[in-house]
């Protein structure tokens, strides 16, 4: 085995150099000469009735190739939108979903036509001379409202808006607890719609050639090879015949994951003019169309002892998923699995999902999904029985916490935590923060009519997807797993091919560490290679769910372990040794007890090629492997807040962020901490700023741009103060864990905390969020004049 | 066909005659007509900065300038701050200090930085933070982003690299 070197250093990414000159590879990027441009031609209605399509005048204008309406898609594309179980098997109501709409309308920005032209401008001049006449139908804007009887569907065919209603545990589960109760706590806790907003858009780009059948598909994805089976399918060709590509991707939160009517459109639209077709979003698009992320109203009941001990937990999400459900959209009921988060529960947990169907874009996941919904609901709760008992929401937590000694540790719903140390990682951030110091001066500032605010978040997270038999189910029959493919070259050279896709997450630095150690080859001659169904394995899963190191990297070391064993053998015949008497060490093998007698891997690599090899063993030096996790992972941590907020202006300020968190062992600290950092931007940007917002009345969009749409920037986003603990998972040789989503899964509710915390002087229990200056202003000037 | 206008403009030190249509805006003149793709386009509205040039030494949110409007000046997009094959020090700074993840958003705040370091040599993180409020970062949370501008003025401040300024008044 090579002594470590790479792995756990911080290695500064390989992928810069490209990204800092220009030199990126996004797909717009593309320019191939004779490509055409597409524009869609959407719905302006949340719900209508398409009463007339006209494209003559269109179709007049110069520069203007086709206007392709349904009646042209449907003889090239069949079967409807790709809906996986994810964790709710049997849906009751699954509307079907072609790519363009052809009589009814169910979102605003749904695709009516597309106009193909010979650039991007005359494509859009033909877009808006497209007219279509509109019945509008009454929307379903209201999710609560759209459970009545008398409410409108969010289809005319409905009977009702229920996509599902399933209960994991029945409230049964809980009855003997909450009748113990010495205390039980309520909320109802909003989970607003937010966007994603990767700052590329979607895009893409499609070639279809008539004299082999092939499809070439260029487009940013976060997984290349599940795209590749949903257009291939739509299609009717066969997987081999379509090739997707992806290169640099522009950031993805989860929301370049699910399947798009233009996916498949821009195929198609090539595939029906024999030339090729591109299409970007533009951000209005994006905003309106692409999946958003949350969405939800979660009734939570806590039931405790007065010395602040649980007892059980009671929850019921609403879950808005939009006009149809998204293609892995009851993912994100995993809110309701995790709802226990940190915590040990004696009288268990009820949890029930309802998924409503509603005119708005479908919901999907984005950055955690369910995750950051779970965290964040039952970090309140308990800082809300905090309140009630008047003790400290830090001794709450450490009352309830899951011990270290208690790993592993089986949840009410099956689920097992693999490692952790929950109170390691609070005490260090109490540490860091100056945790009773704060108090006092919480305490003095309050005498000076000034709201100092301290949250807490002792977030866990479920993630690493994997294991194949738990997870066939959920995507509907193919287990998730993660490929790897090594080829040694004759030079000693490296390229490794897998199936997980970077967009920003630094695998092409990370694998190669990983690769390098365990090879005994330099960095410098490994490469990493994604992004492009063409290469590598025949199956790779994408990149989500933090899976990429823990099951992906995985992958990488174990294609490159079976490398190793191979070469052992050769260098065991070349040295006229056992291969028992061979010691690896830093790229050579030698002979046990005389390290002159040796072999390095770059001479068994040319060897493995050249004429003599041991008897019966295959020529080459190539290995490919998949590696299927015995469970998932489960990162956790303990992020602060500190917060002032002003009491005239209702605005919070972010004075302190400390976050400690526990992903394992660490391959790239560089991009451990980059992870970190990000992804606590996106849950303040929540707690504080992000809303998609839609009319009630109509259902239009009112965040259409980023003008109205608040991405946070870098005047209002503080630097966290990082630190970690290490426990590792025992789950994988390395013992990693992800750490792409934790950030965004903690932030929210530590934010939110310290702001209530702030205003308990005041008797406020709760806040939604955003917590925008006039929402806090509002619910201040309420409690004032109430306490008047 | 609308009209076309001639244009001539220098961009990264070289310069480039082209007839463009009035309504071409000037990131799309840059990506499609010159082929330097290293400009994005993150949004519709000039919120993003994600297509920030520098014209004239200014920085420019390139997809809300038409590029006639550029006739006769100098720009500089991110393909022009390395010289020779090697990066500049606020390019090496973003790469040091990990101040980019998925990398698309990182012209726009290069160039942008860039601007911020010819007016203001050596800047406070505030003023940093305050300085690119006008470029969007899904990915970094910014922290990373702000320690790469102050480290890259750290640098050239000590003489350690040419000075970014030089790139900013088009020379580079």
């Amino acid at each position: 085995m090579a002594i470590t070197q790479l792995v756990g250093a911080k290695i500064h990414r390989r992928e810069d150099p490209r990204l800092i000159t220009g030199g990126g590879r996004y797909t717009e990027d593309l320019l191939r000469p004779g490509t055409l441009s597409m524009a869609v031609v959407r719905s302006p209605h949340a719900h209508a009735r398409i009463t007339r399509l006209n494209a003559t005048q269109a179709q007049a204008l110069p520069g203007v190739v086709a206007v392709l309406t349904a009646a042209d898609f449907k003889p090239i594309l069949t079967g409807t939108h790709p809906v996986a179980p994810a964790f709710v098997a049997q849906k009751h109501t699954v509307p079907e979903r072609f790519p363009v709409a052809d009589s009814e309308v169910v979102f605003q920005g749904e695709p009516v036509a597309v106009v193909v032209a010979e650039n991007r401008k005359l494509a859009v001049d033909g877009a808006a001379a497209v007219e279509v006449d509109y019945e509008p139908l009454p929307a379903v804007t209201d999710l609560l409202k759209a459970l009545e009887p008398d409410s409108p569907k969010a289809h005319t065919n409905l009977l009702d808006n229920i996509g599902w209603d399933l209960a994991f545990t029945p409230e049964d589960t809980v009855k003997d607890a909450f009748a113990q109760a010495e205390i039980v706590v309520k909320e109802r806790i909003l989970q607003q719609r937010l966007a994603p907003t990767p700052i590329e858009t979607r895009n893409v780009q499609a070639d279809y050639n008539p004299f082999d059948e092939q499809l070439t598909v260029w487009m940013a994805t976060q997984n290349p090879h599940f795209a590749r089976i949903w257009i291939a399918g739509a299609l009717g060709m066969p997987e081999t015949r379509v090739r997707v590509i992806s290169h640099d991707v522009g950031g993805g939160f989860g929301s370049k994951v699910c399947a798009y009517p233009e996916d498949y459109l821009v195929p198609a639209a090539a595939k029906l003019l024999r030339r090729p077709v591109r299409w970007t979003e533009t951000r209005t698009e994006s905003l309106q169309t692409t999946t958003h992320g949350r969405g939800q109203i979660l009734d939570v009941e806590l039931a405790a002892k007065r010395d602040g001990s649980f007892l059980a937990l009671k929850v019921l999400q609403y879950l808005d998923v939009g006009a149809y459900i998204g293609t892995f959209g009851a993912f994100q009921t995993c809110a309701c699995l995790l709802a226990g988060g940190a915590y040990k529960w004696p009288g268990g947990i009820a949890a029930r999902t309802i998924g409503i169907l509603t005119n708005r874009v479908p919901t999907d996941p984005y950055r955690g999904a369910g995750r950051p919904e779970a965290t964040h609901l039952i970090e309140r709760m308990v800082d809300k029985l905090a309140v009630e008992l008047n003790m400290d929401p830090v001794e709450v937590r450490r009352k309830n916490f899951v011990q270290a000694s208690e790993f592993p540790f089986t949840n009410t719903f099956g689920l097992t935590y693999d490692s952790g140390n929950y109170e390691g990682t609070l005490n260090k951030a109490l540490q860091l923060v100056g945790y009773s110091e704060l108090r006092q001066r919480q305490q003095q500032l309050r005498q000076q009519g000034r709201y100092l605010g301290i949250g807490f978040s002792t977030w866990i997270e479920i993630c690493g997807f994997g294991p194949s038999g738990a997870t066939a189910g959920a995507t509907g029959g193919l287990g998730l797993t993660e490929s790897a493919m090594v080829r040694v070259h004759p030079t000693g050279t490296v390229q490794i091919y897998v199936g997980s896709h970077a967009h920003g997450q630094g695998h092409e630095t990370t694998f190669a560490q990983i690769a390098s150690d365990t090879l005994g080859i330099p960095y410098e001659s490994i490469e990493i290679r994604h992004g492009d169904t063409a290469e590598g394995p025949a199956f790779g899963f994408g990149t989500y769910g933090s899976r990429s190191l823990a099951v992906g990297g995985m992958a990488v070391h174990k294609a490159s372990n079976r490398i190793v064993s191979k070469a052992l053998k050769i260098a065991a015949h070349l040295l006229e040794a056992s291969p028992d008497d061979l010691v690896f060490d830093q790229g050579r093998f030698h002979v046990k007890g005389n390290p002159g007698s040796a072999k390095t891997m770059g001479e068994i690599a040319f060897a493995a090629y050249g004429a003599s090899l041991p008897e019966g063993e295959d020529h080459g030096l190539e290995a490919i492997a998949y590696f299927d996790p015995p469970n998932f992972v489960w990162p956790f941590g303990a992020h602060v807040c500190v917060v002032e907020v002003d009491p005239a202006t209702g605005d919070a300020q972010i004075e302190q962020y400390v976050a400690v968190d526990d992903c394992g062992n660490v391959i790239n600290p560089l991009i451990v901490e980059g992870q970190v950092q990000g992804g606590i931007a996106q849950g303040i940007a929540q707690a504080l700023y992000e809303e998609v917002a839609y009319d009630d009345e109509n259902g239009q969009l009112m965040t259409g741009s980023l003008v109205d749409y608040l991405v946070p920037t870098a005047a209002e986003i503080p630097t966290a103060v990082l630190d970690r603990t290490v426990t590792p998972s025992p789950s994988n040789p390395l013992g990693v864990k992800g750490i792409g989503e934790a950030g965004t899964i903690a932030a929210s509710a530590a934010v939110i905390n310290a702001i209530v915390d702030a205003l308990q002087p005041l008797g406020i229990t709760h806040i939604d969020m955003p917590a925008t200056p006039d929402r806090l202003w509002k619910q201040i000037q309420q409690a004032q004049g109430g306490a008047r | 066909m609308a009209d076309r206008v001639p244009v001539s403009v220098s961009v990264n030190g070289t310069t480039y005659a082209r007839d463009v249509e009035p309504r071409d805006l000037l990131v799309y003149f840059l990506r499609e007509e010159l082929g330097l793709t290293g400009t994005h386009v993150g949004c519709d509205t000039s919120q993003c900065g994600a297509c920030t040039v520098l014209v004239d030494g200014r920085p420019v949110k390139s997809c809300t300038m038409f590029a006639v409007q550029t006739d006769g000046k100098q720009l500089l997009t991110v393909e022009g701050l390395a010289t020779n094959g090697a990066l500049n020090p606020l390019q090496e700074a973003f790469w040091n200090e990990h101040g980019l993840q998925c990398g698309f958003c990182t012209p726009g705040f290069l160039m942008a930085a860039t601007a911020l370091l010819h007016s203001n040599p050596s800047p406070t993180e505030d003023q940093v933070r305050k300085g690119l409020e006008g470029n969007l970062c899904r990915c970094t949370g910014y922290a990373n982003i702000a320690r790469a501008v102050q480290s890259a003025s750290q640098a050239i401040q000590t003489g350690a690299a040419v000075p970014v300024a030089a790139a900013a008044a088009g020379r580079a």
